[in-house]
């Protein structure tokens, strides 16, 4: 809640922010189909798929207790599918959805949201467009019909887009002098150069003045059909109404989507590194290699390999070496990210300036060391049982739980996941992980580095 | 839109918030318990039993505005070096075992409390309970795991302050707010005394602060009192008291008599912007009523797309791409509200802060709308039943108002007492409270040369 701030900062012994297998937790179902969440979970909470009139799946949990609400849902198609001199604009487009509609003023939207307790918000990524609303139950028609208007009506009216804009531009302008934005921004330029997973999904200060409302007209239109829509509900609703409801929201939006083909791509520049200077007590390092595929048979040997590498809070190698042996960094981690047409593993740190040389040094080494030999019997059962433990820390509100539903079937992980997946982790044998580091790590990775390191130059 | 455009505080502000909440609708209560073990160790117990899922706290009654002066930092530096074991459970063993059954832990440091916990399956319950009453006073530091871990919180510090142009201005606001009492320092502590600080500094403040009498354990989740009682009696209840821990009476802030402005210019920032805290009271300092209008205040002010900073200064005016406030209630003294605002190209800083004040003196003037505040009030008590979702943000609401002077009954009457405020103490608040003489104004720029003198 707003109210209530705590006062002043509050430091954390360890970053925020660490990679889960939140994406690859939960399992597909199809229609009236009843699963347990998992098996710890049997007596707890159970996913319905039910399918409305109109003809759209929804996968829904009932849950009485608390009176409210929450609904997440997903389009395919994000960032990569914008014009290339328009970076930015569905990110651009997603902030103007609740900026009137329909007969709705902007005030008068933004009034009834506030009025509703209503939360809705929309969010670009490079793949895909999702959005999630959450609402008292008492408000719920209120609230599906300002998720309606918003995505069938929005107005792009000229005063909000250039009051948008400007919000953009100033965040774009703050962030091109962050170091971690730097570094970010340029290890994936470099990763998928001429690709559109190079271009920072945001935008950039000259894309965004570009982006018109006939340009995000367009995209609303390609991108929010029912065709890719997946959506997750998850509180104080029966089947029937959330039917009802969804129809309402979601039943006019167009059935067909119109997306540009992506090519798959494999990432460039490993065994580059990238320094570029900026006058900061503190270098950022972000490196990374190659990943795999959500779909690929070898992704949990993979999952599991690189959270014996960089994942988990305290258990890593790069943690032990990095932090907890040398000082060197208060967070270091490394995760995979797996897009639709691409996939990596991506890390980070930060160390001071005449640290980075060292810092950077033990990490290639730790990485090498992975490569050469993978995880040792007794990692790989602890990141085993790690991965199934942890399994019901993502599920224990109604926001996270809508949010998995949404994520597992974009990731098209198959409707006996939710058995399988014990099995799964299971079945993964210590040579498996070491084929899998050997894959991912054994030619090296891309390395960008923001500061004024000593010793350390581009190559 | 991005939540973050529209407020635009938290970025600039190096505040972390933690969302938190009342109780709700009594048909959606939790049915919180609390009892104290006869060591002095608080307990309160939270169930939600939606998933076999527990949230296990310990919250210490210490923060960084406990500590000496010269000694900034220590309390943080503590928090860290509490995972370096004891000899009953050596170096990691806790944080090994956690990870291994798929749990997850952290911990935090405020001014007013340090805390500790974990999220696991909730079978493990009872042991996290034995190994965090072990390290209540089993802690064991040896130089050569404390000094790496110095190191660890020098990057820390690089990372939140030094490598950020906006965490650089908001501790110097800070300083500047405070003229006598101990908020004025820095969390994390001055760099230069971070550098200095030893383990015989750490196991010095541990063993006057870390006591089970100082302790609130918050257990939230698939759990009944019961058994958690008899959990806590087995585990906790064996660490005998170390120490009387003496009442928190810090230093106070005297009259507040002279506005202050604090320019913070740095090379890097390409986006000026202008901010000022207010010295207020907090939940704990406040007389009846008085935070709960200032809560309403600071929402009405400056949270959101309808806020009267957002329509006036971003909206109808258009000379800030963001405006907004907010109220940082819980902390056992006098804490602050804030205002801030990013300007629009072509539009001054003090362009911008002169239509600040405008809005200002309209609300202390003329008061707010009978509309503005049932939208504020539906808005911040629906807040309360979206809390009651999450079992974290549970354990930390009562886990942070426990530690800063409040009582359970506080927490679970806040709904009714933000339901009664008027719009005329809403205005008072604003008269008595939004005073420039209480206050700091700071301005982020690249150069200060471009900070225009104000006539």
């Amino acid at each position: 809640m707003k109210s209530l701030v705590m006062r002043s900062l509050l430091t954390l012994h360890w970053p925020r922010g660490r990679a889960s297998l939140g994406r690859a937790s939960l399992s597909g179902l199809l229609a009236l189909i009843v699963l347990a969440l998992a098996p710890q979970l049997a007596s707890a909470t159970k996913i319905e798929s039910i399918r409305t009139p109109a003809g759209i799946e929804v996968w829904l949990v009932r849950d009485p207790t608390v009176p409210l609400i929450a609904i997440n849902f997903g389009f395919r198609g994000g960032s990569a599918q914008e014009p290339q001199d328009k970076g930015g604009a569905i990110n651009m487009m997603g902030s103007l959805l609740d900026e009137g509609a329909g007969e709705v003023d902007a005030k008068t939207f933004q009034e009834r949201l506030e009025r509703g307790a209503i939360e809705l918000s929309f969010t670009a990524g490079r793949d895909t467009f999702r959005g999630s609303l959450r609402t008292l139950k008492e408000n719920q028609d209120e609230a599906f019909e300002l998720l309606r208007l918003a995505m069938n009506e929005p107005r792009f009216a000229p005063d909000a887009v250039e009051r948008i804009r400007a919000q953009i531009v100033s965040r774009l302008q703050r962030q091109s002098t962050s170091p971690n934005e730097i570094a970010t921004k340029t290890w994936w330029e470099t990763a998928f150069p001429g690709h559109p997973y190079g271009r920072p999904s945001n935008g950039t200060v000259e894309s965004i003045a570009k982006v018109t409302a006939a340009d995000m007209r367009a995209l609303l239109k390609r991108v929010l059909t029912r065709d890719t829509l997946k959506i997750g509900v998850v509180g104080d609703i029966d089947a029937a109404t959330a039917a009802r409801l969804i129809d309402r929201a979601f039943g006019t939006l167009p059935a067909k989507g119109d997306l540009t083909p992506i090519p798959d791509v494999t990432m460039q520049g490993i065994g580059k590194r990238i320094v570029i200077d900026l006058d900061v007590p503190q270098t950022v390092v972000q490196f990374g290699g190659l990943g795999i595929k959500r779909s690929d048979p070898d992704f949990m040997a993979a999952y599991l390999m690189d959270h014996v590498l960089g994942g988990g809070a305290f258990s890593s190698r790069l943690y032990r070496e990095v932090r907890e042996k040398r000082g060197l960094a208060y967070g270091v981690s490394d995760q995979l990210l797996w897009l639709y047409h691409a996939a990596v593993h991506v890390g980070g740190t930060a160390t001071r300036n005449d640290a980075t040389k060292d810092t950077i040094e033990v990490i290639e080494s730790e990485v090498a060391q992975m490569a050469k030999d993978g995880p040792n019997a007794d990692e790989l059962e602890k990141a085993k049982t790690y991965l199934k433990g942890s399994f019901a820390l993502g599920l224990d509100t109604s926001t996270k739980i809508s949010n998995q539903l949404v994520s597992m079937q974009l990731d098209n992980l198959g409707i006996d996941y939710i058995d399988r997946r014990s099995a799964l982790i299971d079945a993964v044998t210590l040579d498996d992980t070491k084929r899998m580091a050997k894959r991912l790590l054994n030619g090296g990775m891309l390395l960008t580095v923001v500061g004024r390191p000593q010793g350390v130059t581009s190559k | 839109m991005p939540h973050s455009l529209k407020h635009a505080l938290a970025a600039a502000l190096a505040v972390m918030t933690v969302t938190l909440a009342a109780t709700f609708h009594a048909d959606a209560a939790p049915n919180v318990s609390h009892f104290s073990l006869a060591n002095g160790l608080d307990v309160v117990v939270i169930p939600d039993h939606r998933t076999p899922v527990v949230t296990h706290m310990l919250w210490y009654r210490v923060g960084a505005a406990d500590e000496t002066a010269g000694k900034t930092g220590l309390a943080h530096f503590l928090e860290h070096l509490m995972f370096k074991g004891t000899e009953k459970n050596p170096q990691g063993l806790f944080s090994q075992t956690v990870s291994n059954i798929g749990g997850q832990e952290n911990a935090f440091t405020s001014s007013d409390y340090t805390g500790y916990f974990q999220r696991t399956a909730r079978e493990h319950l009872k042991m996290l309970m034995e190994f965090e009453a072990d390290r209540m006073t089993g802690l064991v530091l040896t130089e050569d795991v404390v000094k790496p871990e110095l190191q660890v919180v020098l990057e820390e510090q690089n990372m939140r302050v030094a490598n950020n142009p906006g965490a650089r201005l908001s501790e110097q606001m800070e300083a500047a707010l405070y003229l006598n009492h101990p908020y004025q320092r820095p969390i994390i502590g001055w760099r230069q005394e971070i550098e200095k600080l030893t383990r015989d500094d750490a196991l010095a403040f541990y063993k006057r602060f870390y006591t089970p009498n100082n302790a609130i354990l918050i257990v939230a989740g698939d759990v009944t009192a019961e058994e958690v009682k008899t959990l806590a009696e087995a585990t906790y209840g064996k660490v005998a008291r170390v120490t009387e821990v003496a009442p928190r009476h810090r230093p106070q802030e005297p009259a507040q008599i002279a506005a202050r402005t604090v320019t913070l210019a740095d090379a890097r920032v390409t986006q000026p912007s202008v901010q000022r805290y207010y010295l207020v009271p907090s939940y704990t300092s406040a007389k009846p009523g008085e935070s709960e209008a200032l809560e309403v205040l600071s929402h009405i002010l400056g949270h959101g797309a309808n806020s009267r900073m957002y329509d006036t200064l971003v909206v109808e005016k258009s000379i800030a791409v963001s405006a907004g406030a907010g109220y940082s209630g819980s902390a056992l003294d006098d804490t602050r509200l804030f205002v801030s605002g990013t300007p629009k190209p072509g539009t001054t800083l003090a362009q911008l802060e002169d239509a600040i004040d405008a809005v200002i003196a309209e609300v202390i003037q003329n008061g707010v709308t009978a509309d503005e505040l049932t939208r504020a009030k539906t808005r911040l008590v629906a807040d309360a039943v979206y809390a009651n979702d999450n079992q974290g943000t549970l354990a930390r609401w009562y886990g942070a108002t426990l530690t800063t002077g409040g009582s359970i009954e506080q927490v679970q009457g806040w709904t009714d007492r933000l339901k009664a405020v008027t719009a005329e103490q809403v205005r008072d608040a604003a008269k008595r409270w939004l005073d420039k003489r209480r206050s700091v104004t700071g301005y982020l720029v690249k150069d200060s040369q471009t900070v225009e003198r104000r006539p």
